[in-house]
């Protein structure tokens, strides 16, 4: 239909034959390894890639192989049953869970965090954003820079009195699910009128594809705020401000105040589908969520199994080491612990 | 479509004219008939590919056309969170910027391809549309860079207050003028889109001008017309069905693109008036929400959306060649 249309749905069908037909020689020369085809989030797959293809110098005789078609695309073709894994970045939901034929577990596998940079004429320094001013600019009743809201945590900046313009992420995505997860925690009428999800029904503002495109219209369009990916900001060199947290504390996003909101999570439900914004603890920063791996809990094939198996002990272990080196953060200890025994229920 | 029609309705005769089982040995042998099974199957499977795909579409849209019915091309909401739909925005936003950039494209085009074809020496008529047709093969994403790094800063600080602050104030025409200005909307995602299409208009009007025979030209000058009199009134009426086909063709590419418009467009599902103001088309959404949409009613709208488009294309096809016909009966064409 169109160019890019046609060009992402031959990239969903060439890519996993050049893949394929590129193991098979793999396999031809190595005796055959196991094949795994996993599909799913593209937030992780830096990540994830680092690890299959660490695990797989590892361990010649499994091939993890991993497309990154989105959240949307990877619970489907789980539920389809044409991958042996899937992964996303929000954890699905009970309908879907109800549409699938085996039980789906979710394995916690890396932390995210978004944060909020802008591009104010005359501000240079690092602002403050109280929960209710994210919320109010991104509801559209918070207009000006010089509204009260955002002045009173801001006190010596010379703030100006111009429109505020909204930038989000135009393109389905984790890290809208996380923004949105966290509107919806900081506002009732967030939660009332938008709601959370990959995308969402946007009371204002532009939308930007991608990182880059949300960070390239803040940049250009003086008096702008927009959300981003933790990750991109860093490596990116880009400014970006500090959130309150549920204890009313102002913290600036880091790898360590991501893993401390997950880790204060008292009480971490048997199938890890949870919500970490605006998680307790004064260090806890509030707007990271994790993302999953999601895991049939019956797999038939023996082989299939104990590779999965195995391949969650490393990645748990081994794996969280390279985390960090590539920006996303470590999975707390408590987390490690309960994961670690729930590989159990794969059989 | 209906060149695969043509085709079969000029070729059906041909296969009864002969008859006979030696006869058809006879054209065998001599590669006909090989060639008409052949280009008959190609011509086919046109059809059945167009076919194949609207009814996919058809199909798996079916949950959304279930429950919005004729509601989805008038609801102004795209909620996927609480699984509200309509593609009226989209539509708007579609159309608003093909047929920006066709007004701004066309003459821009026709003016360049009859320089090109008439004014220009051969030769450099030639380089320069060698140059043109490598324009018309540069990816979509490399004319949306342009996009955010030329045609959206300078829309914002230059041509966007200009035109907010003449056009503005003039009655009527001052609404699709009016502020506030972000440097992208409606109007950039059609300037970009504008010089996207040109290179084809240009190609192809330059192409169809050349094919004008010799004679009409020296026969206007003979009667005292002056040279561009002879170009105006002469050789682009007689080109004119093929100068409209290089704009359908435009149009066509207008409708359907999507990286180039989805990075300046703005991204925002509303009607305004103002051509300053931030929109959405469907091919963009399409391709933006396709790979995340987990909804089941959510990804058939996204694929109702595609069938909208389609029948849009489909329906100013149909117009196109109206027009072509209506301008054939009004006289002056060559035939």
């Amino acid at each position: 239909m169109t160019e890019d249309n046609f060009n992402t749905m031959r990239k969903m069908l060439v890519v996993p034959f050049l893949l394929f037909a590129l193991a098979a020689t793999a396999g031809a020369q190595s005796g055959s390894p196991l094949l795994l085809n996993a599909a799913g989030a593209t937030f992780p797959y830096p990540i994830y890639s680092k690890w299959f293809d660490v695990y797989h110098t590892a361990h010649p005789n499994v091939q993890i192989n991993y497309q990154s078609i989105g959240s949307g695309g990877g619970i489907r073709q789980l539920l389809a049953g044409t991958v042996d894994f899937g992964a996303s970045d929000g954890p699905m939901t009970d309908d879907q869970l109800a549409q699938s034929k085996v039980k789906i577990l979710h394995f916690p596998t890396v932390l995210g965090a978004d944060v909020p940079s802008y591009n104010i004429s005359g501000v240079t320094g690092e602002l403050n954003f109280t929960q209710k001013a994210l919320s109010g600019i991104y509801l559209g009743t918070i207009t000006k820079w010089n509204d009260p809201e955002i002045a009173k945590a801001n006190p010596g900046v010379n703030l100006p009195g111009e429109d505020i313009v909204v930038v989000h992420r135009s393109d389905g995505s984790g890290t809208t699910y996380i923004w949105t997860d966290f509107l919806s925690k900081a506002s009732d009428d967030w939660k009332n009128k938008v709601g959370k999800g990959t995308s969402v029904n946007w009371p204002v503002g532009l939308g930007g594809k991608g990182n880059e495109g949300v960070s390239g219209l803040v940049k250009q369009t003086p008096n702008s705020i927009g959300y981003i990916e933790l990750i991109y900001a860093v490596q990116n060199n880009i400014p970006y401000g500090k959130v309150q947290n549920a204890d009313g504390k102002f913290v600036k996003a880091d790898l360590a105040g991501v893993t401390a909101a997950a880790g204060s999570l008292k009480d971490m439900p048997e199938d890890f589908r949870v919500s970490i914004t605006n998680a307790p603890g004064a260090k806890s920063y509030p707007i990271s969520s994790f993302t999953w791996l999601l895991i049939p809990a019956q797999i038939s094939d023996a082989a299939k199994r104990d590779a999965i198996k195995d391949f969650l002990k490393w990645m748990l272990a081994d794996g969280q080491k390279f985390n960090e080196g590539l920006s996303y953060a470590q999975l707390p200890k408590t987390v490690i612990g309960k994961e670690s025994k729930a590989i159990s229920l794969i059989q | 479509m209906s060149t695969s029609a043509t085709t079969m309705d000029r070729a059906a005769p041909r296969r009864f004219d002969g008859g006979g089982p030696r006869a058809f040995l006879h054209r065998l042998g001599h590669g006909d008939e090989v060639a008409h099974v052949l280009t008959l199957t190609f011509a086919a499977g046109i059809l059945l590919l167009t076919s194949g795909l609207v009814y996919e579409l058809w199909v798996n849209s079916h949950l959304s056309r279930a429950k919005f019915g004729w509601l989805f091309f008038w609801t102004r909401t795209w909620d996927p969170i609480f699984d509200n739909f309509g593609a009226a925005p989209f539509i708007y936003g579609t159309l608003v910027t093909s047929i920006v950039s066709l007004v701004i494209a066309v003459p821009l085009g026709l003016a360049a391809a009859i320089f090109l074809s008439e004014l220009a020496p051969r030769r450099m008529s030639d380089t320069i549309s060698f140059l043109i047709d490598l324009l018309a093969a540069v990816p979509s994403v490399i004319y949306g860079l342009l996009g955010i790094f030329i045609v959206v800063p300078l829309m914002r600080t230059t041509v966007g207050p200009i035109l907010i602050g003449s056009l503005g104030h003039v009655p009527v025409l001052g609404k699709f003028f009016k502020g506030p200005n972000y440097g992208v909307g409606f109007l950039t995602a059609g300037v970009v889109l504008a010089i996207m299409v040109v290179p084809f208009i240009i190609s192809v009007s330059r192409e169809v001008l050349l094919t004008v025979p010799r004679e009409q030209r020296e026969a206007a000058l003979a009667l005292g017309a002056t040279r561009w009199e002879a170009t105006w009134k002469v050789v682009v009426p007689w080109a004119r069905t093929g100068i409209l086909g290089s704009v359908f063709l435009a149009l066509a590419r207008a409708l359907g693109e999507t990286m180039a418009v989805t990075m300046v467009i703005g991204n925002d599902p509303k009607i305004a008036a103002s051509l300053f103001a931030p929109g959405y088309t469907i091919a963009a959404v399409i391709a933006n929400e396709f790979t995340e949409a987990t909804g089941d009613l959510y990804l058939s709208a996204l694929i109702e959306l595609g069938l909208v488009l389609f029948l849009m294309t489909f329906i100013l096809n149909g117009l196109a060649r109206l027009l072509i016909v209506a301008t054939e009966r009004g006289g002056g064409h060559p035939s």
